[in-house]
């Protein structure tokens, strides 16, 4: 395996019309690794993993993926290096079915491995399997985030980018979902970025993390150490959860 | 070393990309043009058509596109993004390329090609011919447009600013200047055709703009409103002689009946399906007025519609005892009407946009822009939105029927020939070029389309450039379509994309095009 | 209970309310309570149906069947179902927000407060034709309109953003926002669809806050949906919980917390509190409980109704296998084959609430000395009998076992279709390894799907096919299996 990391994003600034969303951020990823992103509302986490993605464009920085520089590059393009994304607010095909739409996530392989795939993914979400037949925009909020981070799986990713995979899910979901991505990443090998408001799950389960404030990366760490840190304590960590 | 190295094959690597990109330019304008340029039907000595092909003239084509494609990729490309980068480092990212264009040196210079030709061009004009002539007052256009367009550009902010009062000022001395610079008679074409035309157009936009830019649902049958507003006056004027003035109510009121009468089998209906619907509206009026003979005299139309009078105090009809220049005692003429005509719809357009500014900060108004950023949210707030869409249909419909009654007394004649569907398309484009919602750019929109169409009457040297066959005219809607894309592409969200807050706390700020929503019919 | 609150009449009584959209059927026979001036929480796994719960209440679906009875504070009664959507807002006074924020993304924040305020304002506008024409009272309606929302945006801490656009606000804004302006509608009750959702801890603690603020001050009772437990068990007065469509659960936070159901259908448990859970959940008469209640797993099939399970709302079913992933499941089975000499009880505890054993295999270490050690802190009664029973009944199928060969029994959860529920049952049944399974016949098939309480499943799901190859597998490599999975 190179040194090299898998996704490394070098003073990435990134623009909504005049409003500088990004503002220099560091961030790599190596492979093998779940790498976890907090930050407030409103601090540019959304913003990076949608620039990594090509939409919006970088005004300035690098982002690199396996060697190659994606900054410029077509989201298409992007998404057929292996990079799948569970982006914000879901984007699930609403007028196509369960079914289609897993599908349509693992169209990059012509369906090659889709039998294969889909079982797995119904092991994650047996929900899904009870819905297959269903339109996706018919399905409940909790399911439609299932459906989001299951159409991503079935790209069979090289790295996976998931924005609040938590977010309207029951709590023993959310525990399934952690679960499934430590041993999705632990027998496959699957490299993860993710993005958490749940910031304790998220550093539990990362090897490290970032945090992001104003558009800055103002400290890294490993996730131990990140969640022992007195200043993430008191940001992001304490409140009412854990 | 390495660094120059790399820069240089960077370098032929952009050339082979922009010789790739211009082969494939150059392809894709053989076969778009190979039909439209590369052959031409003509008529032989037998009369009968043949087929003329040109290659030359495609080959010209075709290496122009690969030309430019080459062009743009190699050179312009880089350009610009170096110029994004550094301009970045400087902070006047969104003004310097503006900056440098309009630089003061250029100014001088166009100043002084301005003034010079201003003087001297009629005397260069005489001497070089007229084949080189025409492009001398080709320069003195540009030369006096670039000086406007940087007056305008470094007094934007107080433009922007004063929009409205400057607006107004400049259209209410309009007549007046037109009149000084070219006499009554002069003025005519000034005042009518660009004028009121114009006018009619910012009224109708304005009108239609309250359907489609604020409430959200999408009107292609607007011009039915329009026509029921004319043939109101048109029929009521000429069976019973009612005046205008009890008529513009009662036609406008006409107009509202039946924005309601279409608007409630719509009401459920959004997006496409509204579309399709209230195009059939359109067209179902049209051809009711076409074959309903007994009443509206088919297509024929109805003629000897009364002409308007100052409150009845001031007539504009010759034959009158209170003829205009009988009662102030000046020279005959028909420039008083139109001024008289020009100064009524400027006053209908303010009244037009006083209510519409009026409603935005009624609540009835802000129900219509939620209704268009949202219907479910508008209904889990409480508010009726059949009741709110069908006020949306029915005060945007009165408008169209002002302005419809409005065009019947200017023309004195009406037929179902000025109600096509193309008319709806053209006051949407405006609404949409405009910036939806806004009535600063609508009212922009209206006079460069149709401003612009009316130009292009007014460019004759044309001819001389392209040969005395060549008809502007005749190009106008290739022109009005080539620069609708332009504009869309441009600004996306037509001229003025922000929008102005109904209410405030502290400042009143623009609210950026991105948030809003076009609706979804 | 106090007496105020069971004789007042609650504000909101959902009566036998069922949904059904074609042959799915969302909701089944669903009554609860809102009382006035509480705040009570609707939870349940995803898909349970909450959303469409709230859909019906305010109008925008209209229920197949039941009633809503909503009662106002001046006595006055509505019947939420027979009302169009606006005016359950304008006359009944019920405000939502929504799941996915509905905002008005294009106009600022105070005017999405004074939309809020449409009606009173269209009122005061004389329905626009004063208002055009500056005469009534409605410059001092608007300036009373802009107040309240100025109120709202100080009590959301939204007011240095009052004049920026909707859209332009982070989430967390956009959420705090959606609540004032439901509030600027005078809402008797308020409905908040997932309130916590995207929120940090932080801004939980904030939306705590702001909604006990609510409930304190102006009287308006709060009906929430969420998945955040810091804010439902924090604030609520009264939980409801939906699994499928029905009710499985209703009562205080406490009573919620700890009821068994819940916790396998939906909450799991923290790591922190697996000893806790396993003395509360050890009991007996929770253990009874659960051995009695029936079955849920042979509940909804793909195209099923939702309703397949009891109908009764008292009820108590461990609906384990829907929401338990077969991972966390096989786990919790392994911590049981890693105490082979556990007491029944334990065991079944471990099992039934698998969720426990869920969070506590992440550690697997700890997981199993806290089970271990449970053992002794459970009260043992019981234990032999319980084991006894359970041998004596199994009768129908032919191939059973007194006790797992080698005293390690097979994953059956492996098999696709067995969850942890099934597996105990067929261990009681004395069905421990691939190969019985694998050597079942007709007649086994019939008593077991008797057991199991389904029909065909078996046969569908090849159990049989399943099991054979998992045999295969197990008799060629036993051992690796064991260590790969670990």
């Amino acid at each position: 395996m190179s040194t090299a990391p898998l996704l490394d994003v070098r003073n990435v600034e990134t623009f909504y019309g005049n409003i500088q969303a990004l503002n220099g951020v560091n961030v790599s990823v190596s492979e093998g690794e779940i790498v976890a992103l907090i930050g407030a509302n409103g601090a540019g986490k959304s913003t990076l993993m949608m620039t990594i993605f090509g939409t919006p464009r970088a005004s300035s920085g690098t982002i690199s993926f396996a060697g190659t520089n994606i900054t410029q590059l077509p989201t298409h393009e992007i998404a057929r290096l292996r990079i799948a994304q569970s982006p914000e607010g879901r984007r699930i095909f609403p007028r196509m079915t369960v079914l289609e739409n897993l599908q349509m996530g693992a169209s990059l392989d012509k369906l090659k491995y889709f039998d294969e795939d889909v079982e797995k993914v119904f092991t994650l979400f047996p929900r899904l399997k009870e819905r297959l037949t269903q339109r996706g925009g018919t399905l409940s909020g909790g399911e439609q985030q299932m459906l989001s981070i299951g159409r991503a799986l079935m790209a069979r990713p090289k790295l996976l980018l998931l924005d609040e995979p938590s977010l309207g899910l029951a709590p023993l979901i959310v525990k399934q979902i952690f679960d499934a991505i430590r041993e999705l990443n632990r027998t496959e090998g699957l490299t993860v970025f993710l993005v958490e408001q749940n910031a304790f799950a998220a550093l539990k389960l990362a090897h490290r993390g970032y945090v992001l404030v104003n558009g800055r990366v103002t400290m890294s760490g490993s996730g131990k150490e990140l969640l022992a840190d007195p200043e993430v304590r008191a940001a992001y960590l304490e409140g009412g959860r854990h | 070393m390495a660094m120059a190295e790399t820069k240089k094959s960077a370098g032929s690597a952009t050339v082979a990309a922009g010789l790739r990109e211009a082969f494939y330019a150059a392809v894709i304008a053989f076969f778009m043009f190979v039909l439209l340029v590369g052959v031409k039907t003509d008529q032989n000595i037998h009369n009968e058509l043949v087929l003329v092909p040109r290659p030359y003239l495609l080959a010209t084509v075709v290496l122009i596109a690969a030309a430019v494609r080459f062009l743009q990729v190699v050179y312009l490309t880089p350009f610009l993004v170096a110029q994004k980068t550094v301009d970045a480092g400087t902070g006047q990212l969104p003004t310097a390329f503006a900056l440098r264009f309009f630089s003061k040196p250029n100014l001088v210079i166009g100043l002084v090609m301005a003034a010079g030709l201003l003087l001297f061009g009629n005397s260069l004009q005489a001497a070089v011919g007229p084949y080189w002539g025409a492009y001398v007052g080709l320069l003195r256009a540009a030369a006096i447009i670039y000086v406007i367009a940087w007056v305008i550009f470094y007094f934007r902010s107080f433009i922007s600013a004063h929009s409205y009062s400057l607006g107004f000022t400049i259209l209410l001395v309009y007549p007046v200047v037109m009149v000084s610079l070219f006499g009554f008679q002069g003025s005519l074409k000034w005042v009518d055709n660009f004028g009121i035309q114009i006018l009619i157009y910012v009224m109708l936009a304005w009108g239609l703009n309250i359907v489609v830019g604020l409430a959200g649902l999408l009107d292609l049958g607007y011009v039915a409103f329009y026509a029921v507003g004319a043939y109101s006056y048109a029929l009521l004027g000429t069976q019973f002689g009612w005046s205008f003035w009890i008529l513009l109510p009662v036609a406008g009121i006409m107009a509202a009946m039946w924005g309601v009468i279409l608007g409630f089998p719509v009401l459920r209906l959004r997006g496409d399906y509204l579309a399709i619907v209230t195009l059939a509206f359109g067209e179902i009026i049209r051809l009711v007025l076409i074959n309903w003979r007994e009443v509206t005299n088919g297509a024929a139309g109805i003629s000897g519609i009364p002409k308007v009078s100052f409150f009845g105090v001031i007539s504009f009809n010759v034959s009158d005892p209170n003829y205009i220049s009988k009662v102030f005692g000046i020279a005959q003429s028909g420039a008083y009407y139109k001024i008289f005509l020009y100064y009524l719809i400027l006053a209908l357009c303010v009244l037009t946009g006083y209510v519409t500014i009026r409603l935005r900060r009624l609540p009835v108004g802000r129900a219509w822009e939620a209704l268009r950023e949202d219907e479910i949210a508008c209904r889990s707030l409480g508010i009726n939105t059949t009741t709110t869409k069908l006020t949306a249909f029915a005060i945007g419909a009165m408008f169209g029927g002002f302005a419809g009654s409005f065009f019947a007394a200017r023309q004195g004649f009406v037929s179902p020939e000025s109600f096509i569907f193309l008319e709806s398309a053209i006051i949407l484009a405006i609404v949409v070029l405009g910036g939806m919602g806004s009535l600063g750019g609508i009212a922009v929109a209206a006079a460069v389309m149709v401003g612009g169409t009316e130009i292009l009457r007014e460019m004759q040297f044309l001819k001389q450039i392209f040969g005395p066959d060549f008809t502007p005219e005749l190009y106008r809607m290739l022109l009005f379509g080539a620069a609708m894309v332009i504009v869309m592409v441009w600004k996306p969200r037509g001229f003025v994309g922000s929008r102005e807050p109904t209410a405030f706390l502290k400042e009143r700020k623009a609210v950026a095009g991105s948030f809003t929503k076009e609706g979804h019919g | 209970m106090s007496a105020t609150t069971t004789t007042a009449m609650p504000i909101l009584r959902v009566e036998h309310l069922s949904m059904k959209f074609g042959g799915l059927v969302a909701i089944g026979d669903l009554s609860f309570d809102v009382r006035r001036g509480e705040i009570t929480a609707l939870i349940g796994p995803n898909g349970a149906g909450k959303t469409t719960v709230f859909n019906c209440i305010t109008g925008f679906y209209k229920p197949t069947e039941g009633m809503i009875r909503f009662t106002g504070r001046a006595g006055n009664e509505f019947l939420l179902e027979r009302m169009p959507d606006f005016q359950i807002t304008a006359r009944a006074k019920v405000a939502r927000t929504f799941q996915n924020i509905r905002l008005f993304s294009g106009m600022t924040v105070l005017e999405n407060l004074l939309v809020a305020q449409h009606n009173k304002l269209m009122k005061a506008s004389g329905y626009t034709i004063l208002g055009l024409f500056g005469v009534g009272g409605y410059p001092q309606a608007a300036a009373e309109a802009t107040e309240k929302a100025r109120h709202w945006l100080e009590k959301a801490d939204l007011i240095d953003r009052a004049d920026d656009p909707a859209g332009d606000l982070p989430y967390g804004a956009q959420r705090r926002l959606e609540i004032a302006r439901a509030m600027c509608t005078d809402p008797e009750l308020l409905c908040l669809d997932e309130p916590a959702a995207g929120l940090n801890p932080k801004e939980s603690l904030a939306l705590n806050a702001l909604l006990n603020d609510i409930k304190d001050n102006t009287g308006t009772s709060i009906l929430l949906i969420e998945h955040d437990m810091s804010v439902v068990m924090e604030i609520s007065d009264h939980i409801v919980v939906l699994e499928y469509g029905r009710k499985i659960s209703d009562g205080t936070p406490e009573e919620v917390r700890t009821d068994p159901s819940v916790i396998a259908a939906y909450l799991g448990v923290d790591d922190e509190e697996v000893e806790e859970v396993l003395i509360e959940v050890g009991d007996e008469d929770v253990i009874e409980q659960l051995d009695t209640g029936p079955d849920a797993e042979h509940g909804p099939e793909a195209s099923a109704s939702m309703l397949a399970g009891p109908l009764s709302d008292t009820v108590v079913h461990g609906n384990g296998e829907r929401v338990t992933v077969e991972k966390g499941a096989g786990k919790a089975q392994r911590v049981k084959a890693e105490k082979p000499a556990a007491a029944k009880p334990a065991a079944k505890a471990a099992g039934r609430a698998e969720a426990v054993a869920t969070a506590g295999a992440a550690r697997p270490g700890r997981k199993s000395a806290a089970a271990g050690a449970e053992p002794s802190r459970t009260p043992a009664k019981g234990a032999p009998a319980k084991g006894g029973a359970a041998a004596g009944k199994e009768q129908g199928i032919s191939n059973r076992m007194p006790a797992p060969r080698g005293g390690k029994a097979d994953d059956l959860q492996l098999i696709k279709g067995i969850g942890p529920v099934n597996e105990k049952k067929l261990n009681a049944h004395g069905i421990y390894h691939f190969d019985q399974i694998a050597a079942w016949k007709k007649a086994d098939i019939a008593a077991a799907e008797a057991y199991l309480a389904f029909d065909g499943r078996i046969a569908r799901e090849d159990w049989i096919g399943q099991a054979k190859a998992l045999a295969r597998k197990a008799a060629s490599g036993p051992a690796n299996r064991r260590g790969g999975r670990k």
